[in-house]
């Protein structure tokens, strides 16, 4: 009975409300002044926290470099939509069944999408593959082993 | 006056000990944070920053792993006694077993899930099941274990569920045999290679595991009844080391076959000259610290007669588990530095290292990732211990 | 009752929306084929006869003409692929010595394939054992398994791979027999570099191919052939 009252007195004088009624009416206690502080900075840390995102979200999306472009599978909505599901689907023909169909293969898509400046599809912020990838915050790791230059642009640089 | 003073340093060192277990989880955070950044590096760097190389695949990550999951098995060996064969001591360290069980599996899956090329595709070993392959199978042994373990725990905790004790505790017996038969598998199937292919290797990992198993148990279970200031009664002590004893024995018989069964086939007498004789770090690691460190030493302290109980048990205990490493070393990596055999008969020479023995230096970042797994066990015990009623409470002694 | 209605059709529709997309690609294929469009069959099975009589002492052709292939730098650290190696060897008792390359053996039975996990390592039907990097975790029990040490682990971050040959970091690669090539009708690098003719491609399972007919003829072998894995690739002279 007497244990408990103690602890809710103990409880009453931590309290963030009491403290600072302790500090208006003038009694100034350094250790509650102490938590509040630490309260704050903790706040203050994690607002910290959240600057990149805010950052991020401020920033205007790359205007994307589509290289040269054009409609060849499908109209460029449905490819926005669905270009994954044919590269996988491709990818699982290839590797294992040696059903080669280069119109739908990653090495053809990189041949038109391809900067024409750079013959990259991830060599610069705005290129093809990496604006979009970036913006949309969805991590690709096809470029780990594909070479995202155009197939013509590498024969040329490695001739030698 | 005096009961005050008592009180008081009762008081003292319970707050002594809260601050040396928080200390203590800290350090084991450390630890596994330091296990994480060495993850991190590889995933930057690729593996080259590690000692492995296209010779010697498997390091010190997996002599980690092995052990941890090993024991993980063994130590179940203490459930098994009491809730299968019924034996009242240790029926009541069941609890306990099965903490520790879970606490090393998940330690060592950590380190082998990490130490993949792209642990980033560790789902793929969930979607793309290869049902030929031995490693396959394992993952669904570990995981298996995990749940049943869990289940079994459970069965023994809660009261109203004691009934079902006994089942699960024969399904988790049959289980981890299967599961240490698996580790065993997935070196007994690599056929072309010298130091495995061989049908002893799963009973070997058996009663390895037994042996690790109950040293590790045998430590956790004498630092707890420290930490509590309780006394172990001495005739349960010296039931457990005994055992410990005929495991030990009976795992020290076991590698002896393996190596006599090797050097029986004429294509295999020259890796046993390179793992017990010629292989400089090899053998040193094999006599000094499996054979001598890991068994003999164990053996003397466990039997000879006139030494102090609780120390030598305890001394026991770790010498047989660092033995268990110094075992794993030499089988794993020594097992692979012996070069491949793919033209019998003849002397070979490449660039790619044919012929020659392979050398391997682990690097910092391996012992890192080893030691997180050890750290993870760590803290998944100390924590659980802390918060559930894992402490063993014997009854008055009566032999069964 | 009315708005359950609703709610039943409008998952109908989401879920054959969703079949459509996943069944599409298939059609489209049909429609567009371009390149190579069936399927490898079993009816071929590629291999290569090596005739270690006429393959030089010291000359490194086709592993040059690998490397260059494939993109892999030519170094021979530990930590280095090598798809294919040149192995001097010296019988013991004899004396007698050879040179002869080595690589994956594409065999018919190949463990690497047994002991994958996630079934990354695979044959193709017509005979040759690749690794799907897109399933590969890095496990690196194939490397374990392999009686010819014929797999590398990538063990750094690659850069400007060859278009034609995808391979990266952490996963475990080998001899494709350039199937990017064999499926274009041509020949693998190796065997379309060697000066000597030392190396045969061709389809085992055609009677008629120069290969088959040669392996009928002459006296080759397997490399442990003991284990009974039945290689693709034999080597005459042996």
């Amino acid at each position: 009975m007497n244990l408990q009252s103690d602890q809710s007195a103990v409880l009453r004088t931590y309290s963030p409300v009491t403290c600072l009624q302790g500090i208006a009416g003038g009694s100034l206690r350094y250790d509650l002044v102490i938590r509040v502080l630490a309260r704050v900075a903790m706040v203050l840390a994690l607002l910290w926290l959240c600057i990149p995102a805010v950052w991020a979200a401020q920033t205007t999306p790359y205007k994307l470099d589509i290289g040269r472009g054009g409609e060849c599978v499908k109209d460029p909505q449905w490819m926005r939509q669905n270009h994954m599901h044919l590269l996988k689907h491709q990818r699982d023909e290839v590797v294992h069944k040696g059903i080669r169909d280069d119109k739908i293969s990653l090495k053809n898509c990189i041949e038109c999408h391809a900067s024409t400046k750079d013959d990259s599809v991830i060599a610069r912020n705005d290129s093809f593959c990496v604006a979009c990838h970036r913006y949309e915050a969805v991590k690709i790791d096809c470029f780990d082993c594909h070479s995202g230059t155009r197939k013509s642009a590498w024969l040329q640089r490695n001739a030698k | 006056m005096s009961t005050s003073t008592t009180s008081q340093l009762k008081l003292e060192s319970t707050r002594f000990k809260n601050r040396l277990f928080y200390f203590m989880l800290a350090a084991g955070g450390l630890f596994v944070l330091a296990g994480m950044y060495a993850v991190h590096m590889m995933e930057e760097h690729g593996h080259i920053i590690s000692g492995m190389n296209n010779q010697i695949v498997w390091g010190l990550p997996h002599v980690f792993a092995i052990f941890l999951i090993v024991a993980a098995s063994g130590v179940l060996n203490v459930a098994s006694i009491g809730s299968v064969f019924g034996k009242a001591i240790y029926k009541v360290r069941a609890p306990l077993a099965g903490l520790l069980s879970i606490a090393m599996l998940a330690g060592g899956l950590t380190v082998l899930m990490l130490d993949l090329g792209r642990p980033d595709r560790i789902i793929v070993a969930a979607t793309n099941f290869n049902i030929t392959s031995v490693f396959a199978w394992n993952i669904v042994l570990y995981s298996g274990l995990f749940s049943l373990v869990a289940v079994y725990l459970w069965t023994l905790m809660e009261k109203r569920m004691n009934i079902w004790s006994k089942t699960a505790g024969v399904a988790v017996f049959v289980w981890r045999f299967i599961l240490t038969t698996g580790t065993g598998l997935i070196f007994a199937f690599l056929t072309a290679r010298q130091a495995y292919g061989s049908a002893m290797l799963p009973p070997m990992f058996i009663i390895l595991s037994f042996a690790w198993g109950m040293a590790v148990f045998h430590l956790v279970q004498t630092v707890m009844y420290a930490w509590n200031e309780q006394v172990l009664d001495s005739a349960i002590m010296d039931r457990k080391k005994h055992l410990l004893g005929i495991f030990v024995l009976a795992s020290l018989y076991m590698v002896t076959v393996y190596h006599f069964t090797n050097m029986y086939f004429a294509n295999r007498i020259g890796f046993e000259y390179f793992i017990l004789r010629d292989g400089g770090i090899f053998p040193d690691l094999f006599w000094w610290g499996y054979v001598g460190l890991g068994n003999i030493l164990p053996l003397i302290l466990i039997y000879l007669p006139g030494l102090g109980r609780k120390k030598c048990a305890l001394a026991a205990s770790l010498a047989v588990v660092l033995g268990g490493f110094a075992f794993l070393y030499v089988f794993i990596i020594g097992g692979q530095a012996f070069p491949l055999s793919i033209f019998p008969g003849y002397e070979v020479s490449s660039s790619f290292g044919d012929g020659q023995i392979s050398s391997y230096h682990p690097s910092i970042y391996e012992f890192m990732l080893g030691l997180s797994g050890l750290a993870i066990a760590f803290i998944i015990t100390s924590i659980s211990v802390r918060v559930l009623n894992f402490l063993p409470h014997d009854k008055p002694y009566i032999a069964d | 009752m009315n708005d359950t209605q609703n709610q039943r059709r409008s998952f109908l529709k989401t879920s054959l929306g969703v079949a459509a997309v996943a069944i599409a690609p298939g059609f489209l294929l049909f429609d567009v084929a371009h390149g190579h469009s069936e399927a490898v069959s079993a009816k071929v099975r590629w291999g290569m006869l090596i005739n270690t009589e006429s393959c030089a002492d010291g000359c490194n052709d086709c592993v040059n003409a690998c490397n260059k292939e494939n993109g892999l730098s030519g170094g021979t650290l530990p930590t280095d692929s090598q798809w294919m190696r040149k192995i001097e060897i010296k019988d013991i008792s004899g004396g007698h010595s050879l040179s002869l390359p080595m690589m994956c053996q594409h065999c018919e039975h190949p463990p690497c394939v047994d002991v994958c996990p996630t079934g990354a390592s695979f044959k193709r039907a017509d005979g040759i054992v690749l690794v799907d990097r897109h399933l590969c975790i890095g496990c690196r029990y194939c490397m374990m398994a392999c009686p010819y040490k014929a797999r590398s682990f990538v063990h750094e971050p690659l850069h400007d791979q060859n278009p034609d040959v995808p391979r990266g970091r952490g996963t475990v690669e080998a001899c494709s027999m350039c199937v990017h090539r064999i499926d274009k009708g041509q020949q693998p690098a190796c065997a379309e570099a060697c000066s000597n003719k030392s190396i045969l491609f061709g389809n085992l399972n055609d009677p008629d191919s120069e290969i088959a007919k040669k392996i009928r003829t002459v006296a080759s072998a397997q490399v442990r052939s003991d284990l009974g894995l039945n290689p693709g690739i034999r080597y005459q002279g042996l």
